[in-house]
């Protein structure tokens, strides 16, 4: 399945004054990224910076509160590492998608095995009305940059 | 082991998948893959559904549809729009909401189901037709078993994307209308925001590409604009389900293992006959109009009202059809009933246009009968004529008479009719009809007054 042609380009030439080591992000070198082939462009404005409206937005989609100047450096630092993948020339050979891309899905018979757990299911959950489960009110709306306080992660 | 880490798919979802497609037009492809759509809501429990972004099951099919054309709306043309994709995905819970206690409630119970989505391309130009071609894809599914369809229990969902724009020009900014849950409201819906995206921007404004919901109380679309803002669905392979393959007899493995193989040709085989098709041969086989067998489908039971009638009358079909069409549907639609609501029986009809079929009655009586029936008293056709004496006199001398009693009692009119007045005759017709308490064929009274007065 890992039968693929690769050709590794490194490129030339090497500034080897500035690879950083960071304490709780990747470990090791990072290679300073070439542009590679079919790269798509990461947002990043000068010296892997992501901008602060892509961080808010980042957090809204994932609902992942970054807090900090440090936390959003471990993302840039993150980013900088997966970006060397850049270096590989893809030229020609198709996107890996899916480690089962020469199986196919197994297809079962419409015939009901399972259920009639309703009781151990509702259990599962806090509140609970005749039996429909009850959220958390609405999406957790999240403080602006401004007034940056750590907000509680929905559930 | 590798095989741990995948998914399962249903059978019976495929099949359905494939003969949807095979019976819209569109080309199944062998291998199709799986995504997941990312997005928070609570009644998505997995944070992702899993739907087919990239590659879906079928794709480039058409529907066709009869739309009625010209201000009598009498003509008849066929339209078409054309199917952009189907593709399979998991539904997602439903979400209740509970103003009063400011709630949303949840029920899971159909989380994970599987759905088909049918993508049409904009081709629809109005409410109608929408409306017109979602009750035939309606019909299609049902002819099927792909779903009952029924768009109240949410069994069909549709959801409209409307924009406008100058001929000639590109497509406009579009919107999308959800909360549609009958064909009258889609058609509705659609029409008022043509409309108010018509108006906004003669005004000046513009539209904006946001998610609008039909209010049907206000019977306007509303705003359900997010103030998170557009949706990043971070659309990713699925990595818990491989490709789905599908086989034709020329692809089929030898040593196939029937229960993981989907043979396409096998599918359109057994493809059941669809309404087109249908209404084509009611039309060979009963001698109807197009136009009455497309009736005859579209409204629910009326197919099945009108053959049981077939069955029990020895009336022409071309007569049944008239009755069943002109006065049952007619006197459904005044009360807002439907078929299955009627008050006349299949029996009930068959039997009085057996009465009409014998000349027991005139057509005239038969419609005072109906009226009866439909009453619902219980009472059979035959007791309604006997009741109210609206035998059709059987007596030719006494009709004779009635006849020239009217000549006799009428020199006025009978100069007209002889002076060639065209409405004079049937002012004699009325008078006999009257004397004879309507028990005489109107046919048969022009056919004597014409011999007495040798016209």
């Amino acid at each position: 399945m890992w039968a693929r042609a690769l050709r590794v380009r490194f490129p030339v030439p090497l500034d080897r004054g500035r690879g950083f080591a960071s304490k709780a992000g990747p470990q090791g070198k990072v290679q300073e990224v070439r542009q590679g082939t079919h790269s798509p462009r990461l947002a990043s404005q000068g010296a892997g910076r992501v901008p602060a409206a892509k961080i808010e937005h980042l957090e809204r989609l994932a609902l992942v509160d970054f807090g900090s100047r440090e936390a959003v450096a471990r993302l840039e630092k993150a980013i900088a590492f997966a970006d060397q993948l850049h270096a590989l020339d893809t030229d020609g050979v198709e996107p890996l998608e899916s480690l089962l891309e020469d199986r196919c899905v197994y297809l079962r018979s419409d015939n009901v095995a399972e259920g009639n757990c309703t009781e151990e299911l509702l259990r599962n959950s806090h509140h609970v009305v005749e039996e429909y489960f009850v959220p958390l009110p609405g999406n957790v709306s999240l403080p602006d940059m401004v007034n940056k306080t750590p907000s509680p992660t929905a559930e | 082991m590798e095989g741990e880490l995948s998914g399962v798919l249903n059978r019976r979802c495929v099949e359905a998948a494939v003969m949807t497609g095979l019976a819209l037009n569109c080309h199944i492809n062998k291998k199709s893959l799986f995504d997941r759509k990312h997005y928070f809501y609570s009644d998505l429990p997995a944070g992702y559904q899993i739907t087919q972004q990239r590659l879906p099951i079928a794709a480039n099919g058409h529907l066709t549809y009869s739309v009625y054309m010209g201000k009598k709306r009498s003509q008849m043309t066929t339209k078409t729009v054309r199917i952009k994709q189907i593709q399979l995905e998991q539904d997602s819970g439903k979400s209740l909401h509970d103003d009063l206690r400011s709630q949303t409630l949840i029920d899971l119970n159909r989380a994970g189901v599987g759905l088909l989505e049918v993508v049409l391309e904009p081709d629809l130009c109005c409410g109608e037709e929408a409306a017109i071609a979602v009750r035939e894809l309606q019909m299609i599914l049902q002819a099927l078993g792909t779903s009952q369809a029924n768009m109240a229990e949410g069994q069909l969902r549709v959801d409209a994307n409307v924009s406008v724009h100058h001929p000639g020009e590109p497509l406009g900014v579009r919107t999308e209308v959800k909360n549609l849950n009958s064909l009258r409201f889609l058609a509705k819906a659609i029409d008022y925001e043509i409309q108010r995206q018509i108006t906004e921007l003669e005004n000046g404004g513009e539209i904006l590409n946001e998610t609008r919901s039909f209010d049907y109380k206000l019977g306007c679309t509303v705003s359900m604009r997010d103030k998170e803002g557009k949706q990043d669905y971070r659309f990713m392979p699925e990595p818990n389900l491989p490709p789905l393959v599908l086989y034709d007899a020329t692809s089929l493995p030898a040593d196939a293992d029937s229960q993981q193989v989907v043979n396409i040709d096998q599918l359109r085989d057994m493809l059941p006959e669809l309404p087109s098709a249908t209404r084509e041969r009611l039309v060979q086989q009963y001698g109807i109009l197009p136009e009455h067998s497309f009736t005859l489908l579209n409204e629910v039971g009326l197919l099945e009202f009108f053959q049981s009638v077939i069955k029990e009358t020895r009336a022409e079909p071309k007569r049944v059809i008239n009755w069943v069409l002109n006065t049952l549907l007619y006197y459904l639609k005044q009360q807002n009933l439907a078929v299955s609501e009627s008050p006349v029986t299949p029996a009930a009809l068959a039997e009085l246009l057996d009465l009409l079929d014998s000349k027991a009655i005139s057509s005239s009586a038969a419609k005072q009968v109906f009226e009866e029936l439909w009453k619902g008293e219980g009472k059979t056709a035959a007791q309604i004529v006997t009741e109210q004496q609206l035998e059709l006199m059987q007596d030719r001398e006494a009709l004779e008479q009635l006849c020239q009693a009217a000549i006799d009692g009428h020199p006025q009119v009978v100069m007209d009719v002889k002076n060639r007045n065209p409405k004079a005759i049937n002012k004699l017709i009325g008078l006999v009809r009257r004397t004879s308490l309507s028990r005489a064929d109107p046919t048969l009274i022009k056919e004597i007054l014409e011999r007495k007065l040798s016209l």
